[in-house]
């Protein structure tokens, strides 16, 4: 089962590789990672989904709390929380399948970054699932090169 | 009030602070800055011959004292041959402060002369590290570390200084307290929980106590003493738990697990409530998970809240010092005995007095052969028990633990959770040099002691008069026992051929220690008179029988009530059906 883990480190050399090591050490897999700061300088905020189960994710926060930089751990609730991911593909187009792809991409609320004649890149955000419908989508264009930002996310509310 | 001074005397300067008594290491090239310094401190400067030696000696001076250790490592090399006794004080949560040179800061990366990445190599056996770039930043560091160490639940905490940083000056000043925003010690338990706890062991039919280093670390003896003989529960101990209850208190099942005692194993099958304290359910403990403790309901009191439910499934678990809980929980069971009816626990503690009687510890007493076992109760009772017993690992250890019976904390320091060969004569020197008044005795294997051997130079110049009991029995005696239980008897490259090399009692004198032969019963008593009467190291060569085994045991993967191997001599049952999962 997939979770959502809202990590607030504190901003100092090594923490990524701390957290990194962790994980492998303890056998916990990542399925994705975003880190960045935050409001404050000091202090920074990763997005980690894992996928174990119950037993396991409970092992997962305790043993990130053990960190002496880690300074909260939230398990985001989907319900109670907004996630979003960033997703850049650079999608084959010619004069033909070029406004077909730009509809996708309209239909999508994305954005066209870049333009040559034999590709565009297409920036679009959203959830997880969104993405996947999107890439499912291009993909029959041919999907040249892409890459996702991976989650991040915040608690609603408050 | 503001100071100039160098990154050097920073350090030096914030040790002292921290009343840092003693250290153990070995300079180097990145390190001379901060020795250059230490020449002047009043800290004491132990140059141990080889840096594990430093780092254990730090850990079982820390073990002995209850103070952090501190050692220190030039940069590569130095810092690599830390690693052993870092990972060994992680395992036993251990407080130890290393301190380790560093390459000049411009050349980190460069695979520079005597570079390693020394906080990437140790990131996950400590319990914090630090790569230092400003020297500002070290008097900060050094009063995190240490705090970090002791508090909680203690570990080692490494501080990687390039040279430069030691070279260079900053304005010294110390903060009232370390600022850590995400370390904060859960140390007393939650109230609910305790009431909890305490209705479930006046509830208990068949209760027992479960006691870990934590009882030591935190110094809850009294307080595990009081639960215990308040409530009549039986208590048994881990290996890093010796020390924690009195092992000739009527209550005290002894050890429990891999070579437990019967009656310990056979109460935790037993029982309807475990009271663990300070305890972390280790597979050497447990036996076979799924078998382990099928009735129990499980109270588990820890610092540390990964520990609660790692293996096995607390109940009612307490997060907090293991020494504050007890007391509340003590508080709580007294006032709420009144409202609670404790049922009947005679036919309990009938059965455990049974076991007691009937599975005593033993071994063959009439072979006319030395037995280690022999010479360890030898020890035992010369020195009244009172003395400080380190252990190196393997078959010395074990009949360490089963016949030095320990009365009170602090007095027997073993590698529990990375069974480090070699950890005992560092440690005892460690242990010798923090309480130089107490008569301290390694407890070796002919094979351990030879991984640190060099540290006799230490002792000797030292002045600490440890005495090393080295159980030689020709063999890496464990790997021994289990290719002999489990693989038909291999013997593959376990035998050291004692006859051919070294000769013990020369190796000593080669160092300045005095060395004794002994292969005679007959001789074993005037050989620990004579070391207790030499006021220098003294090295004890006992030829003990070679095939001889630790007995009673669990197979690894049985379950704990299926013991082996004490109830005949010699031993003709044995499991090797239970050797698939052989993992020494």
């Amino acid at each position: 089962m997939k979770h959502t883990l809202s990590v607030l480190v504190e901003n100092k050399p090594g923490v990524l590789a701390r957290v990194a090591e962790l994980f492998a050490r303890r056998g916990f897999n990542i399925d994705s990672l975003a880190v960045g700061t935050t409001d404050r300088p000091d202090i920074s905020r990763m997005t980690i989904v894992v996928d174990v189960a119950e037993h396991s994710l409970e092992q997962v926060r305790k043993q990130l709390h053990k960190l002496i930089n880690v300074i909260e751990i939230v398990d985001l609730d989907p319900e109670t929380s907004v996630a979003r991911e960033l997703v850049l593909a650079k999608v084959k187009v010619d004069k033909d399948t070029r406004s077909e792809v730009i509809e996708i991409v309209d239909i999508f609320r994305g954005n066209i970054v870049d333009v040559s004649p034999e590709s565009i890149i297409v920036e679009v955000t959203g959830s997880s699932q969104k993405l996947q419908a999107f890439e499912d989508l291009v993909r029959p264009y041919g999907i040249k090169e892409l890459v996702r930002t991976g989650k991040v996310a915040l608690p609603r509310g408050k | 009030m503001q100071l100039k001074m160098t990154g050097a005397q920073a350090l030096v300067r914030s040790l002292e602070e921290e009343g840092v008594e003693i250290l153990f290491g070995i300079p180097g090239g990145v390190l001379l800055p901060v020795f250059d310094v230490l020449y002047d401190s009043p800290i004491r400067k132990v140059l141990t011959r080889h840096e594990q030696g430093a780092a254990h000696a730090a850990d079982g001076y820390a073990r002995a004292t209850g103070r952090v250790g501190v050692c220190m490592a030039t940069s590569g090399p130095g810092a690599t041959n830390l690693v052993t006794g870092i990972a060994n004080a992680y395992m036993d949560s251990i407080p130890l402060v290393a301190i380790t040179g560093q390459v000049a800061t411009n050349l980190i990366g460069t695979d520079a002369f005597q570079e390693a990445d020394t906080t990437g190599i140790t990131m996950p056996i400590v319990k914090h590290n630090y790569l230092v770039k400003d020297p500002a930043d070290i008097p900060d560091v050094v009063q995190e570390a240490f705090y970090i160490a002791r508090t909680g639940r203690p570990g080692p905490v490494l501080i990687d200084l390039p040279v430069d940083v030691s070279r260079g000056e900053l304005q010294y000043r110390r903060r009232e307290h370390p600022v850590l925003p995400g370390y904060k010690p859960t140390l007393k338990g939650h109230k609910k929980q305790i009431r909890m706890a305490a209705r479930a062991i006046l509830e208990a039919r068949n209760p027992v106590i479960y006691a870990g280093g934590g009882v030591i670390t935190s110094g809850a003896s009294a307080e595990l003493r009081k639960l215990a003989e308040e409530n009549g529960i039986p208590v048994t101990h881990t290996l890093m738990g010796k020390g924690a209850f009195p092992e000739s208190h009527p209550l005290s099942m002894g050890m429990l697990g891999m070579h437990g005692t019967r009656c310990a194993n056979y109460a935790m099958c037993e029982a309807d409530l475990i009271v663990a304290v300070g305890a972390r359910f280790d597979d050497r403990i447990t036996g076979k998970l799924s078998e382990f403790a099928p009735k129990a309901r499980v109270i588990h009191i820890d610092v540390d809240p990964a520990e609660i439910g790692k293996n096995v499934r607390a109940h009612i678990p307490i997060v907090g010092d293991a020494r504050q809980v007890l007391k509340d929980l003590n508080a709580a069971i007294r006032e709420m005995r009144s409202e609670v009816r404790t049922p009947d626990r005679s036919e309990w503690n009938a059965l455990i007095e049974g076991w007691k009687k009937k599975y005593p510890l033993n071994y063959d007493r009439d072979s006319g052969t030395l037995k280690p076992q022999y010479v360890v109760e030898r020890i035992h009772a010369l020195t009244r028990g009172e003395a400080i017993v380190c252990t190196e690992v393997g078959q010395n250890q074990m009949w360490a633990a089963q016949y030095y019976k320990v009365e009170s904390p602090r007095r027997f320091i073993s590698s529990g959770g990375l069974g480090t060969m070699g950890f005992g004569l560092p440690a005892s020197i460690g242990a010798q040099l923090g309480r130089p008044g107490e008569v301290v005795f390694d407890i070796a294997g002919d094979g351990s002691v030879q991984m640190t051997i060099q540290e006799l130079a230490t002792a000797v110049l030292e002045g600490a008069p440890v005495k090393v009991a080295i159980l030689n029995n020709g063999y890496l005696g464990m790997v021994r026992q289990w290719q002999q239980l489990f693989y038909h008897g291999k013997y593959s490259c376990s035998c050291l051929e004692r006859e051919r090399t070294p000769d013990f009692v020369l190796l000593a004198e080669a160092y300045g220690a005095k060395g004794i032969r002994v292969k005679d019963p007959e001789m074993v008593d005037q050989a620990i008179l004579e070391a207790l009467e030499t006021p220098c190291p003294v090295l004890i060569d006992f030829w003990v029988d070679p095939e001889e085994n630790v007995y009673p045991m669990v197979a690894p993967g049985a379950p704990l009530y299926d013991m082996i191997g004490d109830l005949l001599y010699p031993v003709e049952k044995v499991h090797p059906e239970k050797a698939e999962e052989p993992f020494l």
